[in-house]
């Protein structure tokens, strides 16, 4: 019992936590860097990027918010299009159900960091032997925030002090996420989920264009894999016995 | 303050409406499946198999602005992504693999590619 509470502390599980979210450490400071400069280009200072990254805290969303502070475009198309770019997350949620059930005073906050980084992290890693879920997770994602948070500010001096060309800087995001499927790809088993994940998503590219297809590949996922979900190919419980094998 | 290209409460306004539909999204699923209700089987085995399928999607996300039919032909994306992929094979380095992948893909669009 003693022992269990000394591994409990937040010191321990900080500790714990802080390994993993390396990777999301440097896609975080890179882009969020870049978030910064673009902010600062049309004339936010450093304390307006802290803020936004505080109380948003989306990576895509708020590159596209950037766009939003122009009186051309209306507060009913902010939200919508804010909604449209991260209706993806509806789908962090629903496979963290059972995750946060027991996560408690933490949850709100863990509902609240939900992000694309933070949510594929929570797949890559398990919670240590005799540590509290809760607040492991809490402890990664928190890391995760600071990290977006210090990014954001240092980009948004840096781009005001120094002028510096980040094009292509956000490739991070991108290779976080290729890290992720290929680290998925070669531990399961099952690899139906990841195909039709990609291949329904560029089929939906390809027919409604780059700006709208997240919803209608969002859609073909869920009907294949509801549809498919007894079918051999989709080896989905056996996936799950490897994995605890492991 | 001037510089502002909006006012600074039409900002303060911006931010808060991006933050709370931000969050909206995220909330939705455990407002819909609150702590104490049970729930159903679908959702459970959804919850197995999405993650993957999300992944996968995230990953054509990221690449939905490349032009594979002109200039410069998605190749800066082809080439850095599949460095990104061969390295992770190779060394099962996150650091590694996201590091150089990022700063070849930032050479070959800036120096390369122009």
């Amino acid at each position: 019992m003693i022992i269990l509470e000394k591994q409990n502390t937040f010191k321990a599980v900080f500790k714990a936590a802080f390994p993993h979210t390396i990777p999301v450490m440097t896609g975080y400071l890179f882009i969020g860097i870049a978030f910064g400069v673009m902010y600062a280009e049309k004339g936010y200072n450093f304390i307006w990027a802290g803020i936004m990254s505080l109380t948003v805290y989306a990576g895509s969303g708020q590159y596209l918010a950037v766009d939003f502070f122009d009186y051309a475009v209306s507060l009913l198309q902010v939200v919508f299009l804010t909604f449209m770019v991260n209706v993806r997350h509806v789908f962090y949620g629903l496979s963290l159900l059972e995750r946060f059930k027991h996560a408690k005073k933490f949850k709100p906050y863990l509902v609240f960091s939900l992000t694309d980084e933070t949510y594929s992290l929570y797949f890559l890693t398990k919670t240590p032997e005799g540590m509290n879920e809760g607040k492991f997770l809490f402890a990664l994602s928190i890391l995760d925030q600071s990290y977006w948070i210090i990014g954001s500010i240092i980009g948004s001096v840096a781009g005001t002090l120094i002028p510096f060309d980040s094009t292509g800087i956000d490739f991070a995001m991108t290779a976080l996420f290729l890290v992720i499927l290929t680290e998925q790809w070669l531990t399961s088993k099952n690899h139906f989920p990841a195909v039709v994940g990609v291949i329904c998503s560029v089929l939906c590219l390809l027919l409604f264009g780059k700006d709208s297809f997240v919803l209608p590949s969002m859609i073909c996922i869920l009907s294949i894999l509801l549809a498919f979900k007894k079918s051999p190919i989709n080896k989905h419980e056996e996936t799950e016995k490897g994995a605890e094998k492991k | 303050m001037s510089n502002l290209p909006v006012s600074f409460w039409r900002s303060v306004i911006i931010i808060a409406l991006v933050a709370l539909t931000t969050f909206a999204t995220r909330a939705i699923p455990f407002i819909l499946f609150p702590d104490g209700k049970e729930i159903p089987k679908t959702v459970q085995y959804l919850g197995k198999v999405l993650p993957a399928a999300v992944i996968g999607m995230l990953v054509v996300y990221c690449f939905k602005s490349a032009t594979p039919m002109q200039f410069p032909f998605a190749l800066p994306e082809l080439i850095a992504g599949a460095v990104v992929v061969l390295l992770h094979i190779w060394k099962r380095n996150n650091l590694l693999s996201i590091g150089v992948g990022t700063v070849l893909y930032m050479i070959l669009v800036q120096y390369v590619f122009v």
